[in-house]
């Protein structure tokens, strides 16, 4: 699904990522954990197409294409999606209709017709209850005046929407309190599916809890510093960060 | 301001001023001669003047535009017309500043409500329109207002009594079809006490809106016997290309817990002049909203001047959209004359190319008007490295307690949420569009008319780029 190889991406003349490499295959779901500072949102941020990363050296091949020459609209028409820390408000842009717009460049990306008007509507309010939101919502501007929780919730929504292969969730558990956490989580779960791969940035454990992940890296300093199964995460809940960091040092 | 040029208009003022309405009226005469001695001595307004400091308007003395006597509807396409009527509306029609009984659309208005051309009211109640005129506005204003005050020739007249309430709305259709002419109207609005009425100004050229391909194969007009100035041989009504000068002068009065509101479309064509002076005095407890779509002309100035009474509401939105080289200017004033009135205010603006756009928001709150409640918003989006704005909104508060608010931001589109479009699917050009149309539409929004709603929208969307924009999903 992803190969990344060797990615080193600076911001100015600073370098972020040292070298990573990950290999994601179909259905996996990988966490990314590690302290504040570390490169976890840069990673996600240069997967999804965001501009002011350079890449000095390394690549990223989704899918057998090279992604880091595809334009953000186009990964996300492969199937690309990234949940975002900060999810943008766009007032004026109404949810239903950024939904419609997102989907139907996909369906057209694919050679396929517009989505008819009520199929849309029934997928549309069938994830809206599956994310126990109010269909109010759907009306609303994105995100506008949504509080942290019902702005992610919304992510997951439009992630469940267009139905992606690669989800990059980015510290999507941040700020939730734990109810909305598990709604976050069953969300996420219900779209779990041999042919679809998640990426899980991270820096809190207790999403894991929920989400039970096939692989978990801690990335350090701009570097995987250590590898391994979902027993990782406990062990980085119980030790905090500071010996894999010094590991490394 | 050039005093020759206002010489030269009063000079030509002689020759027309049997032709003005009203002469049998000795206080109207007063009133018309003493505004042409202002008007001689100050001509328009000069950008020395504080609240036209960034708009010159002598690209209007270069020409001698000349007014129209009598009506002429022959310029007027019927099918063109009702395109622009309001269907579920009363529509009176001015063409070249003459009520056109023929294209208006009266029939059927309730007895306690009088609507009809200016020029028919001094006819008829001149006693009312002497208690009205130059009343919530004094004519040393400035240039336009004395200028208006000594040539208008008709305009809209509405008198709603108390406690009526209208349940259709009254568009004023301000034609222009003459190039270098001027059309010079004054308006006057007065709901009584308890009473509610919507009345919608639409200022429009032959061509409809600002940009529309040139259609003037039509003969030209005769004024005097003199043939207007043909630019292309083909004929003199007014295209996309043709200069003419609008000035109209339109006064409210809101009577004790009534309410008004007043939209005003604004397309005029692409080379043409537009002044146009809303002045409302509200009395206690009266309640107005005004809504201000500028989306035409080379240059053009709004004033809307509010004066509030004891706990009354104002609520001022406008929208300005400049392409190419127009000038658009919206000058606003509110006056907090008493305590515990509220006002609301919020003007947006979208400027490609090297349009320029001018925000002048004043709120003056009175020694006497304590608990105002006011909030005073500008914000401007700037799609082209050579557009411009110019704001400056004012608070001059002389009360102690009060809550007053501003604010004003100037920006392009924000890179987040293009980038999070993207992340959705959509391409960069498509979500430029989608921002841009956004940031407009905020405003179109907030039109209650339904018919008169998507025809703005229509403008709006003509007027900027709008590949990806799906109407049918808005």
């Amino acid at each position: 699904m992803l190969s990344i190889k060797n990615l080193h991406v600076s911001v100015g003349d600073k370098p972020i990522l040292k070298g990573i490499n990950l290999e994601i295959k179909a259905g996996e779901i990988h966490a990314i954990m590690g302290p504040n500072g570390s490169g976890k949102s840069t990673l996600s941020h240069v997967l999804s197409g965001k501009g002011g990363y350079t890449v000095t050296a390394g690549s990223a091949t989704y899918q057998g294409k090279d992604l880091l020459e595809m334009a953000p609209e186009t990964r996300a028409r492969e199937g690309v999606f990234l949940a975002f820390q900060y999810p943008v408000e766009i007032p004026g842009v109404s949810n239903i209709y950024l939904l419609k717009a997102a989907l139907n460049s996909i369906r057209k990306h694919n050679g396929q017709s517009e989505v008819d008007a009520m199929d849309f509507l029934t997928l549309v309010k069938d994830k809206v209850r599956l994310l126990e939101m109010d269909e109010k919502f759907l009306y609303r501007a994105v995100n506008e005046g949504f509080s942290g929780g019902e702005k992610k919730r919304n992510e997951i929504l439009q992630m469940a929407i267009l139905e992606p292969k690669l989800c990059i969730m980015d510290e999507t558990d941040s700020g939730l309190d734990i109810d909305a956490l598990k709604i976050v989580s069953e969300g996420v779960n219900s779209l779990r599916s041999p042919e679809r791969s998640f990426v899980m940035v991270t820096h809190y454990q207790r999403l894991l809890d929920y989400i039970k992940p096939d692989f978990v890296h801690v990335l350090a300093h701009g570097q995987i510093v250590k590898s391994g199964g979902a027993d990782l995460a406990l062990e980085l809940e119980e030790k905090g960060y500071g010996w894999v960091e010094e590991a490394v040092a | 301001m050039n005093t020759a040029t206002a010489s030269r208009y009063a000079a030509e003022y002689q020759t027309i001023a049997s032709a003005l309405p009203g002469k049998n009226l000795p206080w109207l005469q007063a009133l018309r001669a003493q505004a042409l001695t202002e008007f001689s001595a100050q001509g328009f307004p000069s950008p020395r003047e504080e609240e036209w400091r960034y708009t010159n308007v002598s690209g209007i003395e270069k020409k001698l535009f000349s007014p129209s006597i009598s009506l002429n509807v022959d310029e007027v396409d019927a099918e063109w017309l009702t395109s622009v009527q309001l269907e579920d509306a009363w529509v009176l029609v001015l063409v070249n500043g003459h009520f056109s009984a023929e294209l208006s659309v009266l029939d059927g208005l309730p007895e306690a409500v009088s609507v009809m051309s200016m020029a028919d009211a001094l006819a008829k109640q001149p006693n009312t329109v002497e208690k009205y005129l130059g009343k919530a506005v004094d004519q040393s204003e400035h240039g336009f207002i004395a200028f208006n005050t000594a040539w208008f020739t008709d305009g809209l007249f509405v008198h709603v009594s108390a406690k009526m309430v209208l349940d259709r709305p009254i568009q004023v259709l301000h034609v222009v079809t003459c190039v270098d002419q001027m059309a010079t109207t004054r308006n006057i609005i007065i709901a009584d006490d308890m009473a509610e009425v919507k009345v919608i100004e639409t200022f429009i050229s032959r061509d409809g809106v600002y940009a529309a391909s040139q259609s003037g194969t039509g003969a030209a007009i005769s004024r005097d016997g003199v043939y207007a100035a043909s630019l292309s041989g083909t004929g003199a009504v007014v295209g996309s290309n043709n200069a003419y000068l609008t000035a109209a002068v339109t006064e409210v009065f809101v009577g004790q817990n009534a309410d008004v509101t007043l939209y005003k479309l604004q397309s005029e064509s692409e080379k043409a002049y537009h002044f146009g002076g809303s002045y409302i005095k509200q009395a206690r407890d009266a309640r107005f909203t005004h809504h201000n779509f500028a989306f035409g002309g080379l240059l053009a100035r709004s004033d809307i001047h509010v004066d509030l009474d004891h706990a009354s509401e104002c609520e001022l939105n406008g929208l300005y959209l400049g392409v190419k080289r127009q000038h658009i200017d919206n000058h606003t004033r509110i006056n907090h004359l008493k305590p515990h009135a509220i006002s609301r205010e919020l003007y947006k603006g979208v400027l490609d190319d090297r349009a320029r756009g001018v925000f002048q928001g004043r709120v003056i709150v009175a020694e006497d008007a304590q608990k105002t409640d006011s909030q005073m918003n500008n914000r401007n989006l700037l799609l082209s490295d050579d557009a411009e704005v110019d704001t400056k909104p004012q608070l001059e508060i002389y009360a102690d307690d009060v809550k007053c608010a501003h604010g004003v931001t100037v920006g392009q589109l924000d890179e987040k949420s293009i980038f999070y479009l993207q992340s959705r699917c959509v391409d960069e050009e498509t979500a430029r569009n989608m921002l841009t149309f956004a940031f407009a539409n905020e405003m179109v929004d907030k039109i209650k008319i339904k018919s008169l709603h998507d025809r703005v929208l229509e403008q709006v969307l003509a007027r900027f780029p709008q590949q990806g924009v799906n109407k049918e999903w808005l």
